[in-house]
């Protein structure tokens, strides 16, 4: 029987066996940040050193303010900005500081430098490294623990996942996205009905895809309890990474292209579980509560909990409504917003810029939105061909670099009851600010959400 | 690390489903070191709005294990939420399912996370509802749970995760001791894939 990429990938990297199929898996790549600061603390504390400091690469992203931070005032994320960098300098870690355009989201970032590549293991103290599974690497994220047992050793204890393939048939709409994809497939199959699972996505539907478009489907894996997201490197990734800062060159790019090639799952691979969906049938997407998986399509309404077998989950909803202040079948579409957020490691790249300002372009915001672009280069990238004026003019602000309002470490945060359309990750309780109502949705859907005031289906906006 | 071998103590139960770590610790609380005692930020919010939340009721006070519902530590790979948990005195949690990465920090920081089926996790909920702050008891060893209703339910668990807790191993010592095949395999990757160092 053939192998799929993950047993490929898995079978490349194994070190050692321990009891109960544990094996020792060698990690290729480790991407650092500001909140990074507890498993270096813990290294030092134990006295050890780290053991390949060129297989890392760290930048401040949580921490980071998006605007007025030369120099950064505020003292705590001061602090945690200037940790980093000291960390990084103590133990000869390449770092992207504020100030280098190449400072960013981890996840823009590693894929953006070429760090990201095919076949390699790459791990991150943060949920969302599922995000460069797009290339066909196994990334996934880890605790501080494991951050620390990496710098020491390059290497993690893992327990294999099964596998579960995610066959996406048929092409995108106008107006329907990579968001739409993922928001589908979390409402179907549920916030953990990933769980144990390692997707691969795959199909007519993903092969289609650009760069941009396969990094956010597989950033939001982990929103559906998986370990980590792949997609099999085809030609569109070699495009990618052709002559990226740290992509292999010359003569090592044949032979490494040549490596790649051999990477995607045999055709008499199997797997532990299939789903298939249709994209040529989706429509846009947005949530309606507190998890990834409520999510509806824009036709759709607010569900009734009272029609939930699950008591758990019937709780659940009943809850999420109460802190959404929503009621069963409201409609989506019109929903009154008061916020609009677009950025994160979701959708933040060029591709996501651009998608929310053909929706923007002679139009203006209703209401307070925020674009933040991945990293500096995308900034700088997106101001190259003029998607700030788009933004500017349309009364959007125009942020530096960084995680942002996806997590509000850094401060930008919404206000409690406030509603926001948020092309970000998680609509938590909370994540957004206290008490801030989160609906995720396209960069598109979020740019038309800006401009009529309400959850709009953007479709009815396009030109 | 302290060892984990059994323990027998009050059980609380949390009856929400996807409890994400955002919610055990929200992020703004993550800037501080932990030796500022996470255990003061659990449930920071949650507390907050309700001043008869589980955790804070009398008769579950000092409690070590916790049974929640499913998805229990989704979200975020903050290992401050596990840290929250058991910085307040928690050892043991028990769920029909658990998000991946929290799963993995309970086990770093010697807490044993245990997957029961569903309906015995409801069960188990609605016995501690009944009877706060009854006790439960866990064998490791053994891989048996014990409930307030007195049955016996064996769990699964990894016995890599296993030998690590009994013992209170340190992984990163456990891993060191494989130095000699981790250099070995730096070699042979540099010169099959020079390019990657």
């Amino acid at each position: 029987m053939g192998l799929t990429l993950y047993e490929k990938i898995w079978n490349d990297h194994a070190i050692a066996h321990g009891a109960g199929g544990r094996t020792l898996l060698y990690i290729d790549r480790q991407l650092v940040h500001d909140g990074s600061f507890h498993a270096f603390l813990a290294l030092k504390q134990a006295g050890r050193a780290v053991r390949r400091p060129e297989a890392s690469f760290a930048t401040p992203d949580h921490y980071v303010p998006t605007h007025n931070r030369h120099p950064i005032t505020h003292p705590e994320l001061r602090d945690k900005v200037e940790t980093l960098a000291a960390n990084a300098a103590a133990n000869g870690i390449t770092i992207y500081p504020v100030g280098d355009d190449r400072q960013g989201i981890v996840h823009v970032v590693g894929p953006e430098q070429g760090i990201t590549q095919p076949g390699i293991t790459l791990v991150c103290g943060d949920s969302h490294t599922s995000t460069h599974g797009a290339f066909g690497a196994l990334a996934f994220g880890i605790g501080a623990s494991e951050v620390a047992h990496v710098l020491a050793t390059q290497a993690l204890w893992q327990a294999p996942s099964k596998t579960f393939r995610v066959t996406v048939e048929g092409a995108l709409s106008p107006g329907v996205h990579a968001k739409d994809i993922i928001l589908a497939l979390i409402a179907r199959i549920g916030a953990f009905g990933g769980t144990g699972y390692t997707f691969e996505y795959a199909g007519p539907g993903i092969r289609a895809l650009s760069m941009e478009a396969r990094m956010t489907i597989c950033n939001m894996s982990i929103e559906a309890g998986a370990k980590a997201g792949l997609v099999a490197p085809d030609e569109t990734t070699f495009a990618y990474l052709h002559g990226r800062p740290q992509a292999p060159k010359g003569e090592y790019w044949e032979r490494a292209v040549a490596l790649w090639r051999a990477l995607p799952s045999d055709p008499d691979s199997r797997f532990d579980r299939e789903v298939t969906l249709d994209a040529s049938a989706l429509e846009p997407m947005a949530t309606w509560g507190t998890s990834p998986e409520h999510g509806v399509g824009i036709s759709g309404v607010v569900p009734d909990p009272s029609r939930e077998a699950d008591a758990a989950r019937r709780g659940s909803m009943e809850k999420a409504l109460g802190y959404m202040d929503l009621r069963p079948g409201a409609r989506i579409d019109g929903l009154p917003i008061e916020r609009v957020f677009i950025g994160s490691c979701t959708n933040s790249r060029l591709e996501d810029l651009r998608a929310a300002a053909e929706v923007v372009r002679g139009r203006k915001a209703k209401v307070p939105a925020l674009v933040v672009p991945g990293s500096g280069l995308v900034k700088r990238d997106a101001e190259a061909e003029g998607l700030d004026r788009v933004f500017l003019d349309a009364g959007f602000e125009w942020r530096d670099a960084g995680c942002s309002m996806c997590v509000g470490m850094n401060g930008d945060l919404a206000g409690s009851g406030e509603r926001v359309a948020s092309t970000s990750n998680r609509n938590f309780e909370g994540r957004q600010g206290k008490g801030a109502r989160t609906h995720l949705m396209s960069p598109a859907m979020a740019a038309a959400a800006a401009v009529t005031g309400c959850i709009t289906d953007v479709r009815k906006l396009l030109r | 690390m302290k060892p984990f071998t059994t323990l027998t103590a009050v059980a609380v139960p949390l009856d929400i489903v996807n409890v994400d770590t955002d919610r055990i610790i929200p992020a703004r609380f993550l800037r501080q070191p932990r030796s500022a005692g996470y255990e003061n930020f659990l449930f920071a919010d949650l507390r907050e709005a309700d001043a008869s939340f589980v955790l804070d009721r009398a008769e579950y006070r000092g409690a070590q294990i916790l049974v929640a519902a499913d998805n229990f530590g989704c979200g975020s790979s903050r290992e401050g939420a596990v840290w929250a948990l058991a910085g307040s005195g928690l050892r043991a949690w028990i769920a029909p399912s658990f998000g991946d990465i929290f799963f993995e920090n309970s086990f770093k920081n010697g807490v044993l996370a245990i997957v029961l089926p569903p309906g015995r996790v409801t069960e188990l909920r609605a016995a501690l509802e009944a009877k706060p702050g009854a006790s439960m008891s866990i064998d490791l060893a053994a891989q048996t749970v014990t409930g307030p209703d007195g049955r016996v339910d064996r769990f699964d668990v990894d016995p890599f995760r296993k030998e690590c807790l009994l013992a209170g191993l340190d992984e990163i010592d456990l891993t060191l001791r494989h130095e000699a095949d981790i250099a070995a395999y730096e070699d042979r990757r540099r010169r099959e894939r020079p390019w990657l160092g």
